[in-house]
C-alpha cells in the first residue's frame, strides 16, 4: 500500500535525505521517498502492518529531526 | 525575495538577525577602538569581551545550541547543529585559553560571527525554499473550492466539488473557476486556460463543447453537465501529478545526498585528525585546534544538499508554467539527453483532421457537382474521410437513396435509375469507368454518375504549422526524428520529407507500434534516450514502453496523463523544444551548483589545514556558496517565452 504524507516545519534538506535513509531501513518499508521542496513523504509498505510500521517511521524521523512534524 | 511574504517563524528569526547584527557590528567596532580587553587588567582580562560576545551569540543561537544537545541526545553525531556549536564553542574556549594564559585576547568576535552568518545562510535558504514553493503552489490555484449545484427546482447550492455525481448540472459565474470537467448544456462564454495550457488566449466554449475543469469562466455564465467525478477530473489528476513530481529523483539528487552522507563524518574524522596528530608532534595546540575548528564550519553540506533539488523543482515550475507538465526530476533529466524522438503521425504530427485538399473534376464536369454527388454516397458513413467529404459540401446530402456498401472499394447510391459510384481505383475498373488518376498523396476518392466519370477529390491530413520548426531543432540539436504511421510508403515518405524528419516507418498497425518501438528500444545504445511522441489517445502502450513518453493535448485525457511522463497540456508540438530548453538550463546550472560548490568547499579545507585561511573566510566560503548556488537555482525560472530571434511581445505576461 503506498501512502503520501505532508510533512510539517521539514526545515533542512540533508535531514530529508537522513530521514529517506532511517526509513528505507525500516522493517516491511518497501519504499520511500522524502521530497524537501514538496515536503512530503511517500511511503510503500506492507498493508496488512502498515499502521505498526507508521508509527515506527515517526519514531526514527523525530529521532533525526525532531521538529518536523508527519500529519496523519 | 520581492512578491514573497515571510511566514511568522520567519520574521522572528528576521528580527533576531538583525538584532544580533547590530548588537554585533557595535560590539566588534567598540572591540577594534577600545580594545575590550584592555579594559580590565591582569589574568582575566578576557572576561568582558568574553561576556559580550556571549550576549550576542545566545541571542543569536540559543535555538542551535538547544537543537544540537537535543540532538545529541538522540546519538546524531554528525548533526550540523552539534558541529556547528562545537566549531564555535570550541573557538571560545580557545579564546580563554589564550586570554588566561597570557595571549593577545582575540577571536571571540570569530566564534561569534561564524553562528551569526550560519544563521543568516539558513535564513536564506527557508526564504529561497519558501518562494520556490510558492510559485509551484500558484499552480495549485486550480484546484476549485466549490460547485455550484444546480436543483431541480432551479435553485443553485454552493457544494463540496467531491460532492458532484455525474450527470449533475452546475452553474459557473463568469470569474469563476470550472471545478469539474463536463459538457456546457447552456450559455456560452470564453475560458481562460492559462493556468492549464500556459497558453494566454481565451478560448471559446458554447453549448455542446466539452469544457475541462481548472479553466476560469471569463465572460458570462455557464450551465454545465458534469461527465467525471472530482477524482477523475483534470483538475484532480494534474495537482496529483504536481504534488508527486519530486517524489522520482534524479542521478543527481541521489549523487549529492549520497555525498554528503560520506562528506560529514570525513570531514569531522579530519578535523580530528587535524587537531590531534600534528597538535601532539608540534605541541603547538592552539594553532591546530584552530585548524580542526574551521573544518567544522564547513563540515556542513545543506547548502549543497539544497541547492540541487531546488534547481529541479524550479525546472519543473517553470515548465508547468508553459504547460508542460513534467513527472519528476529524473524525467527532466533524462530529458535533457534524449536523442531519438518517436513521433505518432496521426494527431501528433499532423492535425489529425482530414480535409478535402484538391478537387479535381472532369472536362464538362464542376468541382460543386463533385462534392453534391459524393456527398450522398458518403451520408451514412461516420469515417474521417466521408466527414471531411460533409464538410467541405457544407449542405445537407440529398436523401432518399439506397447506399450499398462495397467492401474495400467504396460506395454505390442508387435513386430511380441513377447510380453514382464513389470509391477508390478498384471501384471504378470493376465498373470499366475512363477514370482520370489522381497522383497527389492523401486518400483518392473517384466519383462517377451513371457510368460516367465525374471527378475526383484529394483527401489528406494536414500537417501542424510548427511541425516543420520543431522538427529542424531537434534534429539541429543531432537527435534523430522518427514518425511511426499506419499510411502507406508514398504518403508517409511524403509528410517525413515536408517536416524534415531523419525517417519513418510506414503501413504500421496500431498494435505494431508497440513491437516497433520496442524493437528501437532493444537496438538503441545504452545512454541513448527514446521518447516517444502521441496524442495519448490509442498510444498508452507505447508511451509506458519508451524511455519517456509525451502525450500531447493532455487536457481531458486522464489515460495519457497516467501513462506518460512528461505532458503537453497544450496541442502545440514548440512544447518539446521548449521543454528541452528548460531541461538543458536546468541540468547545467545543477551541474554548475555540484562542481562549485564542492570546489569551494574542498578549496577551503585544504587552505584552512595550512592555516593560509582563518574562521572568517571559512564561514563566508560555506555561507556564500549556498547563498550563490541558491541564487544560480533561481536562474532556472527564467523566462523562456520568448524565442531568441524573435521580438520580446510576450514579455509581459511571462514575469508575472
Amino acid at each position: 500500500m503506498k501512502k503520501v504524507y505532508k510533512l510539517e516545519d521539514l526545515d533542512c534538506a540533508n535531514c530529508a535525505a537522513k530521514m529517506e535513509r532511517a526509513v528505507a531501513k525500516i522493517d516491511g518499508v518497501d519504499s520511500v521517498s522524502v521530497s524537501f521542496m514538496t515536503q512530503r513523504m511517500a511511503i510503500e509498505a506492507d498493508e496488512d502492518r502498515f499502521e505498526e510500521i507508521m508509527e515506527r517511521v515517526v519514531k526514527a524521523c523525530k529521532k533525526i529531526e525532531p521538529d518536523c512534524r508527519i500529519l496523519r | 525575495m520581492k512578491g514573497y511574504s515571510l511566514s511568522k517563524k520567519e520574521k522572528r528569526t528576521l528580527g533576531r538577525i538583525i538584532a544580533a547584527l547590530a548588537l554585533f557590528v557595535v560590539l566588534f567596532a567598540a572591540d577594534k577602538t577600545v580594545v575590550l580587553g584592555s579594559v580590565f587588567h591582569g589574568p582575566a582580562a578576557w572576561v568582558l569581551p568574553f561576556c559580550l560576545y556571549l550576549a550576542v551569540y545566545l541571542l543569536i543561537g540559543y535555538d542551535v545550541l538547544w537543537r544540537a544537545v537535543r540532538n545529541i541526545a538522540h546519538g546524531q553525531v554528525f548533526d550540523e547543529n552539534f558541529l556547528m556549536c562545537l566549531a564555535t564553542l570550541g573557538a571560545f574556549a580557545l579564546a580563554i585559553y589564550r586570554g588566561a594564559t597570557g595571549q593577545e585576547i582575540e577571536g571571540f568576535d570569530e566564534a561569534c560571527a561564524v553562528l551569526l552568518f550560519y544563521q543568516i545562510g539558513e535564513f536564506f535558504q527557508s526564504c529561497a525554499t519558501g518562494k520556490s514553493r510558492k510559485s509551484i503552489s500558484a499552480l495549485m490555484d486550480i484546484r476549485p473550492d466549490y460547485a455550484n449545484l444546480v436543483r431541480e427546482d432551479g435553485t443553485t447550492e454552493k457544494i463540496d466539488p467531491e460532492e458532484v455525481k455525474i450527470g449533475d448540472t452546475i452553474l459557473v459565474n463568469p470569474g469563476e473557476k470550472i471545478p469539474l470537467d463536463g459538457v456546457v448544456v447552456k450559455g456560452a462564454s470564453a475560458l481562460d486556460t492559462k493556468a492549464l495550457t500556459g497558453e494566454s488566449l481565451p478560448r471559446d466554449a458554447a453549448a455542446g463543447d466539452e469544457v475541462i475543469s481548472g479553466c476560469v469562466n471569463i465572460t458570462s455564465q455557464l450551465e454545465i453537465q458534469v461527465t467525471k467525478e472530482f477524482y477523475d477530473s483534470t483538475v484532480s489528476k494534474i495537482l496529483e501529478l504536481v504534488e508527486n513530481a519530486s517524489e522520482q529523483k534524479s542521478k543527481a539528487e541521489n549523487f549529492i545526498t549520497k555525498f554528503a552522507k560520506y562528506y560529514t563524518p570525513v570531514v569531522v574524522i579530519v578535523a580530528a585528525l587535524l587537531a590531534v596528530v600534528p597538535g601532539l608532534i608540534t605541541s603547538d595546540w592552539s594553532t591546530w585546534v584552530y585548524r580542526a575548528l574551521s573544518f567544522l564550519v564547513v563540515s556542513c553540506p545543506c547548502a549543497l544538499v539544497i541547492s540541487i533539488p531546488l534547481s529541479f523543482f524550479a525546472g519543473i515550475g517553470a515548465a508547468s508554467r508553459h504547460g508542460i507538465l513534467i513527472k519528476g526530476s529524473n524525467y527532466l533529466e533524462k530529458f535533457n539527453v534524449a536523442n531519438t524522438f518517436v513521433f505518432d503521425k496521426t494527431g501528433t504530427l499532423t492535425k489529425g483532421n482530414f480535409a478535402v485538399s484538391k478537387i479535381s473534376p472532369a472536362p464538362e464536369e464542376n468541382a460543386e457537382e463533385i462534392l453534391r454527388l459524393a456527398a450522398i454516397a458518403e451520408q451514412n458513413s461516420n469515417h474521417p474521410i466521408a466527414r471531411s467529404v460533409a464538410v467541405r459540401y457544407g449542405k445537407a446530402a440529398e436523401g432518399g437513396y439506397t447506399l450499398t456498401n462495397i467492401a474495400g472499394k467504396g460506395i454505390s447510391a442508387s435513386k430511380e435509375g441513377e447510380t453514382i459510384l464513389c470509391g477508390n481505383e478498384k471501384l471504378m475498373r470493376e465498373n470499366e469507368i475512363d477514370y482520370v488518376a489522381e497522383s497527389g498523396l492523401g486518400t483518392v476518392v473517384y466519383v462517377a454518375k451513371n457510368g460516367r466519370f465525374v471527378g475526383s477529390l484529394l483527401i489528406s491530413d494536414e500537417i501542424k504549422p510548427e511541425a516543420k520548426d520543431v522538427v529542424e531543432n531537434l534534429n539541429g540539436m543531432g537527435c534523430k526524428t522518427i514518425m511511426l504511421t499506419g499510411d502507406n510508403e508514398a504518403i508517409a515518405a511524403d509528410v517525413a520529407a515536408k517536416i524534415g524528419l531523419t525517417g519513418y516507418k510506414a503501413s504500421l498497425l496500431p498494435q505494431n507500434k508497440v513491437t516497433e518501438v520496442e524493437s528501437m528500444l532493444k537496438e538503441k545504445k545504452q545512454k541513448d534516450v527514446l521518447c516517444f511522441v502521441g496524442d495519448g489517445i490509442n498510444d498508452a502502450p507505447v508511451l509506458m514502453r519508451s524511455d519517456i513518453g509525451i502525450a500531447m493535448g493532455g487536457v481531458g485525457s486522464d489515460a495519457a496523463i497516467e501513462a506518460s511522463d512528461i505532458v503537453l497540456m497544450k496541442d502545440d508540438l514548440k512544447g518539446i523544444s521548449l521543454a528541452k530548453r528548460i531541461a538543458k538550463k536546468t541540468m547545467s546550472i545543477v551541474f554548475q551548483n555540484i562542481v562549485f560548490s564542492i570546489a569551494v568547499k574542498v578549496a577551503i579545507l585544504i587552505l584552512s589545514a595550512f592555516g593560509i585561511t582563518n574562521m572568517w573566510v571559512a564561514v563566508f566560503g560555506d555561507v556564500g556558496v549556498a547563498v550563490l548556488a541558491i541564487l544560480n537555482a533561481m536562474r532556472v525560472n527564467s523566462n523562456y517565452t520568448v524565442p531568441r530571434k524573435c521580438a520580446p511581445a510576450s514579455s509581459k505576461d511571462a514575469a508575472q
